[in-house]
């Protein structure tokens, strides 16, 4: 983690610093430079190194330990036991409750994902607007979000409950009959998707907002001139434009949504004892790794857990930036030719 | 919350505002004025996802039987009877009081180490200034969920489980706060102020605390902003190193809904409850919380 990095500038370099002519006079004054040279030098490590040491106990080393402890037979009560090598990454890779955890954060993580990038960029769109009480719209729909997840799971616990919660309530009144939200894989999926699309919509929408309010205004104008409304500039300007945001979104809702725990411990506890339903069949990884830790004490196979899920976070974000790269340069591409005749065509137009 | 009254208003940083006046002040608005379709879908979008919220209140506000209600209205008048329960069923206060001041110290904590490394990588130059800042934006990634087991390990060698400090010490810093903190300085301080600090005779020290950190408020504050956010609404660590008995509001909130026989109107209350010192800073401070969002955006 120290640097290797050549190009850096020693001290000496930097502006402002006295240049040895100046120094050679009274010795009282060359102390008092030097001095100042040390504190110049010394001084940024200061700075940083509160920041690296602790962030060195508290996040490198349990980082580094969790291969260790994954290393080893490691039961939670007795401690570290014998070196059993990669035999817990085996345990757990043959294990169909881990794949199921899998399989569910997965379906979690796209009922989640998705619904909520398109409905915050119809919101972020709507908000771009010339609109009246502009903060009252902001900080509506930013609401939910200070409702803590804890918080949220217990309301949607009793939103989604199969006998009289107010999902079932509302679709008796059409006709449809109550779906088993709990016990139903998929339903159980969509109600913990709606938990965490309720609070983190609105948060995404002003991030898409403030990329949308950096494109250029003269850009709109002049499709909507050309005749483009506004369907057709959602997508052919401002989706293309904020695309990097679009990206930093999704990426974000990857790490995120991998990590999901509070919904799915708190859904349906009186019957499925806090570890994601009586069939698992809303038991997501780090539930799932939690579990493995503190309700069946195997530290070694839940260690192990957290590093297989680590890799997967990482492989995702990767498969996504490839993803969302090469979508956006197909656009980028087809939109500036477009934009380069449009524009050979108002230049001819005018001149 | 004690740096909540001297928080200035968040100004954008110098160089972003003018260019979006200057790109937006121009046009005629043609085809960008909201019609009744922009307010209508808004206002839909907003009365529907705050319902949960209200019908929250309206429940813990009435009876068991309340629920079973096709589209509740309007509120009961038990709430303050069903949130006395909840204070008989969980220890409301000492877990408010748990949240207030591990909340508090990470925050404060967060980011008074965020401003000075920030402030190291934004503005003094150093020998392996770029690979630290490289490992720092790195790391930012990385949950720190995955080394709950050594964490737990630790803290239970040191006795420290069931403890407020086994809570607060592994959050005392971020690599996100310092990569935000160098952001935003690096736009906002300019180089011959600290130029001047220095032939003035200044120490770095004092240059840090009479250039930067005045300069740092406004970031500070969002980022405080968030920090609190963040600790307080934190639960899994939290439920692995506290017992019942010495819990986080969040832990002790998740405990109304893992007895037999559940009280919808009583667990309902408790979520409205513990949503209310959340919503108070929402109030106050959402603008902030807003234009946090919406830079963090911009810059990140």
């Amino acid at each position: 983690m120290t640097d290797t990095l050549p190009r850096t500038a020693a001290a000496g370099d930097a502006p402002g610093t006295p240049s040895p002519a100046d120094a050679n006079g009274r010795t009282r004054r060359r102390r008092r430079w030097s001095l100042s040279r040390l504190d110049m030098a010394a001084s940024p490590y200061l700075y940083i190194a509160p920041f690296f040491v602790l962030f060195a106990v508290t996040g490198l080393f349990p980082l580094v330990y969790t291969l260790v402890v994954s290393l080893h037979d490691w039961p939670l009560l007795q401690g570290q036991g014998d070196f059993v090598g990669l035999e817990n990454f085996a345990t757990v890779l043959g294990d169909r409750f881990f794949w199921n955890s899998i399989g569910n954060t997965l379906s979690i993580f796209l009922l989640s994902t998705i619904p909520q990038l398109a409905v915050a960029l119809v919101l972020a769109s709507i908000l771009d607007q010339h609109l009246k009480a502009r903060t009252f719209w902001r900080m509506s729909v930013l609401l939910p979000y200070v409702v803590t997840p804890v918080a949220v799971a217990l309301i949607f616990t009793n939103v989604f409950n199969e006998q009289s919660g107010l999902v079932n309530n509302l679709i008796g009144l059409v006709g449809i009959d109550p779906i088993q939200w709990k016990n139903d894989v998929l339903a159980s999926h969509v109600a913990i998707a709606t938990m965490v699309n309720w609070r983190w919509t609105g948060y995404n929408t002003l991030i898409l907002l403030a990329a949308m309010q950096a494109v250029p205004r003269d850009l709109h104008e002049s499709a909507a001139i050309d005749g483009a409304g506004a369907a057709r500039r959602f997508f052919s300007i401002t989706i293309p434009s904020i695309r990097p945001t679009v990206i930093f979104v999704i990426i974000t809702a990857t790490i995120g949504g991998l990590q999901i725990f509070a919904e799915p411990r708190l859904f349906d506890v009186s019957n499925a004892g806090g570890i994601g339903g009586s069939q698992r069949q809303f038991q997501t990884t780090v539930l799932y790794l939690w579990e493995m830790a503190f309700f069946r004490g195997d530290f070694g196979r839940a260690a192990a857990i957290a590093w297989l899920l680590f890799l997967l976070i990482v492989a995702i974000g990767l498969v996504n930036f490839a993803i969302s790269r090469r979508i956006a340069s197909v656009e980028t591409a087809r939109i500036s030719r477009r934009a380069q005749r449009r524009l050979a065509a108002h230049q001819g137009g005018t001149r | 919350m004690t740096a909540q009254p001297m928080m200035a208003p968040v100004r954008p940083s110098p160089e972003s505002s003018s260019a979006r006046k200057r790109r937006r002040g121009g046009g005629s608005g043609v085809a960008l004025r909201p019609g009744f379709l922009s307010y209508g879908l808004l206002l839909a979008w907003i009365l529907g996802s705050a319902y949960p919220l209200w019908w929250s209140f309206v429940v813990a506000s009435g009876t068991n039987a309340t629920r079973g209600e096709t589209l509740p209205l309007i509120p009961g008048g038990n709430f303050l009877a069903n949130a006395a329960r909840v204070l008989d069923a969980i220890p409301f206060w000492l877990a408010l009081g748990n949240s207030i001041i591990v909340s508090s110290v990470i925050t404060i904590s967060v980011v008074t180490f965020s401003t000075l490394a920030g402030y190291a990588f934004a503005k003094l130059r150093f020998r392996g200034r770029e690979g630290l800042l490289v490992f720092v934006i790195a790391t930012m990634a990385i949950p720190t969920q995955l080394g709950i087991i050594p964490l737990f390990i630790v803290m239970r060698e040191l006795g420290w489980t069931g403890t407020l400090g086994a809570v607060i010490v592994p959050t005392l810093v971020t690599a996100f706060g310092v990569f935000f903190m160098r952001q935003y300085l690096v736009g906002v301080i300019p180089d011959e102020l600290i130029e001047a600090a220095r032939v003035d005779g200044a120490t770095q020290l004092r240059t840090f605390f009479t250039v930067a950190v005045p300069a740092a408020r406004p970031a500070m504050a969002i980022l405080g902003l968030f920090t609190f956010m963040m600790a307080w609404t934190d639960y899994l660590w939290p439920l692995i190193v506290l017992s019942p008995q010495n819990p986080t509001l969040q832990t002790a909130l998740s405990q109304l809904q893992s007895g037999y026989y559940v009280d919808y109107s009583i667990v309902l209350a408790g979520a409205v409850l513990a949503t209310l010192p959340l919503l108070i800073l929402f109030i106050a401070a959402g603008r902030q919380l807003i234009s946090g969002i919406m830079q963090g955006a911009v810059k990140g």
